[in-house]
């Protein structure tokens, strides 16, 4: 299966989360952080820190490392402030 | 509305023993749980996965077959706890697709595990720094490594297997350090056959990818332009204050790192429950010699009531099985909880964090990772009055961000010299039309927590 990720084509295996779906994909920072412009990806892994928010159609600030991918995801990051 | 028996809140060890032990009872039992998948974060696994990959897996097995015999609420995440009779479990289930619930129980046993407990350096927050438990979670749960050229750094014999996972995975580790010298003649490994075999396992595997094991040095900093690049291994001296000029350079692109665990204890805290000192001094819920907690029909089992790995969590969800279907244990059980809890604690002795690691950071060095608050500004809210994390909270912005100051707590309570405080009303991120759906209670701190 496959997401798409800001409008690229990203594949996806069934029970994958979409933290380990853009992991896969080499991406290890997808948004930048309010004040600093520091960049973030996964840090915990397992939904304690917030590092690794992300917009899962349309709906924002879910944790990447949480959510289950489902074929057809349109995620987009670097949204969350 | 269905109201069970007991509501279990975990699907780890210790709630998938305590599940199957109350099931076994004859109890209508729910197993809530954020994972998609049964097993909690010692049972980590990938849909379809033979095992082959984990020690005790038959365990697993057995008790994930008892879940057959009980409700299995998988994907979802408790935010509130609300006591009664009967107790109410506030739910979200989904993620793009968020909706409210809630399920309701007599009797409530907790086993909600723990979390890696982190400890700031400069550099910490780069991308390719990651926990300890998140590098192992991406390779037990998706079998991904976490990257190329990894360092594993921290404390405890968790480095051990997370090392040998990465390297597993396809790393190549460039080092484990311990910032402890465990002195041998305490080693209590020694103590527990099944784990000096475990332990003698991961040493053979290390021997094997050539991954050299240095205890007594830590990564004092990561280093990298938007991205890990190096990090900085210096030894330390016995309060983990680095020698002078024994400083070096790693290039690795993954640092994965962890000093030990923290227990989750907000839904210990909605019920009222009152706390006691783990193992290492930290706070954990007090449980009595059945498991239970201070708060009427409420248990705990697992590291909620204290870490000390997956053994002990399993001995002790049985042993709350037990309890709350108001049976008497057997003797046999009783004893394996006093061992592994003598070895629990001899563990937490063995690798304590020690103040030391103070002296890593820098004036820029991030204090909190969600609110951005570097050192320098913690240190003027504490010149400035802030005697405990609350007051850190109000003059700095500490722990104020989204992680509710879950991975700066320790750190932040060390600095400011009071304990953590795990008071987090809402577990979970809730959204306001959440809030105002009609089946959700208010929310309000514990009675007499806070003035
Ligand atoms: C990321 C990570 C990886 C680890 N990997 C290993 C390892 O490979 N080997 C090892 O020996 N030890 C590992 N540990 C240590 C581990 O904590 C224990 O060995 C063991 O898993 C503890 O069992 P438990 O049942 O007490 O808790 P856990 O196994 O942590 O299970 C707790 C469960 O409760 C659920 N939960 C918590 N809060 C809520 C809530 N509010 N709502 C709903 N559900 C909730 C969690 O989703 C989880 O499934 C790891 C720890 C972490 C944090
Ligand atoms: S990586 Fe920490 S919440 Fe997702």
């Amino acid at each position: 299966m496959n997401i798409t990720v800001d409008g690229r084509t990203v594949p996806a295996e069934e029970g994958q989360t979409i933290a380990a779906a853009l992991h896969a994909d080499g991406l290890r920072a997808w948004r930048t952080t309010r004040v600093g412009a520091r960049p973030r990806g996964l840090f915990c892994g397992i939904g304690v820190c917030f590092d690794c928010l992300v917009t899962i159609n349309g709906r924002a600030s879910i944790r990447a490392c949480l959510a289950p991918a489902r074929d057809g995801d349109v995620v987009t990051t670097g949204g969350e402030r | 509305m269905t109201v069970y028996d007991i509501a279990v809140i975990g699907a780890g060890p210790a709630g998938l023993a305590a599940a199957e032990t109350a099931a076994a009872r004859g109890a209508r039992v729910a197993v809530v749980d954020a994972a998609e998948h049964p097993g909690g974060q010692f049972y980590r696994h990938r849909p379809g996965d033979d095992g082959s990959r984990h020690h005790h897996w038959r365990a697993f097995t057995r008790l994930r077959d008892a879940l057959k015999n009980v409700d299995h609420l998988a994907g979802h995440r408790v935010w509130h706890a609300e006591p009664g009779e009967p107790h109410t479990l506030h739910c979200l289930v989904g993620h793009a697709d968020e909706r409210p619930t809630t399920v309701r129980a007599q009797h409530l046993i907790l086993a909600t595990g723990a979390h890696d407990r982190s400890l700031p350096f400069p550099g910490w927050d780069l991308p390719g720094v990651l926990t300890a438990g998140g590098a192992q979670a991406l390779w037990k749960g998706h079998g991904l490594t976490a990257g190329a050229r990894a360092v594993v750094a921290g404390t405890g014999p968790f480095l051990l297997p997370v090392a040998t996972g990465l390297a597993a995975s396809g790393a190549t580790v460039h080092g484990v350090f311990d910032a402890n010298r465990p002195d041998r003649r305490v080693l209590p490994l020694a103590t527990d056959p099944a784990r000096a075999i475990e332990a003698a396992g991961y040493a053979a595997a290390l021997l094997r990818h050539r991954i050299p094991y240095r205890t007594g040095h830590a990564v004092i900093a990561a280093h990298g332009d938007g991205r890990l690049e190096e990090v900085t291994v210096a030894r330390l001296d016995r309060d983990w204050r680095p020698l002078p000029g024994t400083g070096r350079t790693i290039t690795c692109d993954t640092l994965a790192t962890g000093y030990g665990f923290t227990p989750q204890l907000e839904l210990a805290v909605h019920l009222g429950c009152a706390l006691t000192e783990g193992f290492d001094g930290t706070p954990v819920a007090a449980v009595d010699a059945a498991q239970a907690t201070t708060a009427p029909r409420v248990w705990a089992a697992g590291e909620t009531c204290g870490v000390g790995g997956a053994t002990l969590a399993i001995v002790t969800g049985a042993l709350a099985g037990y309890a709350a279907t108001g049976a008497r244990p057997p003797a046999s059980l009783l004893r394996r909880r006093a061992r592994q809890r003598r070895l629990a604690a001899a563990l937490a002795a063995a690798w304590p964090v020690r103040d030391g690691w103070k002296s890593w950071l820098t004036d820029d060095t991030l204090i909190c990772r969600c609110e951005e608050v570097p050192h320098s500004r913690v240190e003027q809210a504490i010149a400035a009055g802030a005697r405990d994390t609350r007051g850190l909270k109000l003059l700095s912005r500490t722990g104020m961000g989204r992680c509710q100051g879950r991975v700066c707590g320790y750190a932040a309570a060390c600095l400011v010299g009071a304990p953590e405080r795990p008071d987090r009303p809402i577990a979970q991120p809730v959204r306001l039309g959440d809030l105002a759906a009609g089946d959700t209670a208010p929310i309000h701190p514990r009675a007499g927590a806070d003035t």
